[in-house]
């Protein structure tokens, strides 16, 4: 086991030296350059060059890509064209709003999702299972934006109960986070489901009946042990897939995410702002991926790891 | 000659047989796989949606109501109306007639890009899957980095680089999709290049390309297909959140996503605007759900109901 989790850890660390340099690469294939962006047309040759000295733009690639290296271990991350304030600065004011988000969002879709999957799985073809799948396919297909918009209009416009934009209350996270967590909680009752009527044949469910367990034990306690199983991988991918996910949302509701931020840094080609948070994303993702693999390896001894 | 009669026509005989029987047998498995998926009303429903997407897309100019770019800014904003069903939008353009030509640019962007994701995708995983080995691990690695990055924000950077359009927009959500038809070809190919056909084929001295192609591929066509449909639903998704986001298809082509993003600003006095394109992309991206669930189960019932 702690062979897989050190090759795991090892290989995830692999990825992630390679996508800094391919976000180094692509952001560096964005046509302009930093130095234009931030003095504009109507700069000298002089300053330009001066600033391109300043930035380290001046060196070569490989050059440019290690200190970049060195800046970002050191927590550095260059200066924002844009506003002119550090990166790590912007980033740190912002990200707590959107792992906020992103982490209510998938506490709801874990709790909705799964009380939805078991409950619909262990009664089949009962009234609520014929509601509540239909309805959860609906999640699946539904685009956050518009759900979010349409969310506005009755919450906010009609009814006037949540504010439709902003952040700092309660109040202001319901509407953005139901919008984040809702197609991945349709997808989580999906899979429950499917894996709690696997498991709720298993003979050991019918001993644990047999044995004159109440429906309830058996069902929560005993199945839906074993069902969570597969449930934990689907969960594990929608959480990554959430920072990136928040940045429609983030623009729906007028949240201060790095979502947003990265929206706005594209619109003003705002490189090293670009560059920062397509890592951070990448680096939660991967950091996620590389939990649930581990966690998925304590949950299921019966897998081995080769 | 009697020997010759016993051994070649007999022989001939049995390849007939043979022949017929593994035709037959091939119907059979369509006609299954299509009673099937006749039986499954979702995926029907699926099929009729995704149906009326398409005749609307080819036959746009002839269902449209009004020209999709024409605008009237004397009566923007206008609700719904007999002249103008879904109403009129912020540049006073009709918006059923938008989203009718939408359909056609959701779905040019979804095929082309899927065209792209399948074009690279493919040779690649079979490459992969065949191999394995040294270049077996390099490609994994290298899909490995692209899957780190979640689809959307692979596109977006991609956009950040390539710069706005609809060409562009196929090209990022096209190499967004590749890795994942690596992952499934390779897959396919892993579980089925040690069976005795392909052994077989190696004996008789098929080339590897023959073998990949001719031998290998049509064996994980399913999967391939059923994945397909359903990444209609993702490559749709994705064009439309990128022209939400201003990033998309540039204006006034009629796409959905940039609609949806024209109507957020007057989503409190016309939520109308901002209503209907959203319900055309939910609506299409569900036909191709239930159809490709439904195609899922039909090539493999013992998939049915999962995920």
């Amino acid at each position: 086991m702690s062979q897989y989790i050190i090759r795991r850890l090892l290989s995830s660390l692999l990825v992630l030296l390679v996508v800094t340099i391919l976000i180094f690469v692509m952001v560096r294939l964005i046509p302009g350059d930093p130095a234009t962006v931030k003095l504009g047309p109507e700069a000298t040759k002089v300053d330009l060059e001066l600033l391109r000295r300043y930035l380290g733009l001046d060196k070569p690639a490989t050059v440019q890509y290690f200190l970049y290296m060195g800046n970002l271990l050191r927590g550095d991350m260059g200066i924002s064209t844009r506003s002119g304030l550090p990166v790590t600065t912007e980033i740190m004011s912002r990200l707590p709003n959107t792992l906020l988000l992103a982490a209510t969002a998938i506490l709801i879709a874990i709790v909705l999702g799964v009380t939805i999957g078991v409950i619909a799985g262990a009664k089949q073809s009962s009234l609520f299972d014929a509601i509540s799948m239909p309805v959860a396919l609906f999640g699946v297909s539904m685009p956050s934006f518009w759900l979010g918009l349409m969310l506005i209009l009755l919450f906010s416009v009609k009814l006037g109960w949540f504010p439709s934009a902003g952040a700092g209350s309660l109040r202001h996270l319901i509407l953005p986070a139901l919008t984040l967590g809702v197609g991945n909680m349709a997808i989580i009752a999906r899979m429950t489901r499917s894996s709690m009527l696997e498991v709720i044949r298993l003979d050991y469910v019918r001993t644990a009946r047999a044995k004159g367990l109440t429906e309830r034990r058996v069902v929560f306690v005993h199945a839906l042990k074993n069902a969570l199983i597969p449930v934990v991988t689907i969960v594990g991918l929608q959480a990554a897939g959430l920072l990136a996910g928040a940045v429609l949302v983030e623009i729906v509701f007028a949240w201060p995410g790095i979502g947003r931020l990265l929206v706005d840094a594209i619109f003003s080609r705002d490189y090293f702002v670009i560059q920062a948070v397509v890592l951070i994303i990448a680096t939660g993702f991967i950091l996620v991926n590389l939990v649930v693999d581990i966690a998925y390896a304590y949950l299921d001894p019966r897998i081995h790891y080769q | 000659m009697p020997t010759s009669t016993h051994g070649y026509t007999t022989s001939r005989k049995v390849y007939k047989e043979m022949v017929q029987s593994i035709e037959t047998r091939k119907w059979g498995k369509l006609g299954l796989f299509m009673s099937r998926l006749c039986k499954n009303k979702p995926a029907m429903a699926g099929l009729v949606i995704v149906s009326l997407l398409v005749i609307s897309g080819i036959a746009a100019p002839l269902i449209a109501p009004h020209s999709p770019i024409e605008h009237d800014l004397s009566s923007m904003l206008a609700g719904p109306s007999w002249d103008y069903p879904l109403g009129r939008d912020e540049m006073g353009r009709c918006i059923l007639s938008r989203i009718i030509y939408g359909a056609r640019i959701s779905l040019l962007i979804g095929v082309a890009s899927i065209g792209i994701g399948l074009a690279v995708g493919v040779p690649l995983g079979l490459v992969s899957g065949y191999y394995a080995g040294k270049a077996d691990f390099f490609m994994q690695r290298v899909v490995d980095t692209m899957l780190a990055f979640p689809g959307l924000l692979l596109a977006l950077v991609i956009i950040a680089v390539l710069g706005i359009g609809i060409r562009n927009v196929v090209i990022a959500v096209g190499i967004a999709i590749i890795p994942v038809y690596i992952r499934l070809v390779r897959g396919s190919i892993l579980s089925i290049k040690e069976e005795q056909f392909v052994e077989a084929a190696r004996s008789i001295g098929s080339s590897d390309l023959r073998i990949m192609f001719r031998h290998l591929l049509p064996n994980c066509l399913s999967p391939i297909i059923v994945q397909s449909t359903l990444h209609m639903a993702v490559a749709i998704l994705a064009a439309a959140g990128l022209g939400f986001l201003g990033l998309g298809v540039s204006p006034p082509t009629p796409e959905w996503g940039a609609m949806l993003n024209g109507g957020r600003l007057f989503i409190r006095g016309a939520p109308h605007i901002a209503t209907f394109p959203g319900l055309a992309i939910f609506l299409s991206i569900m036909g191709f759900n239930l159809l490709g669930d439904g195609l899922r189960d039909a090539t493999d019932p013992r998939l049915r109901g999962r995920g």
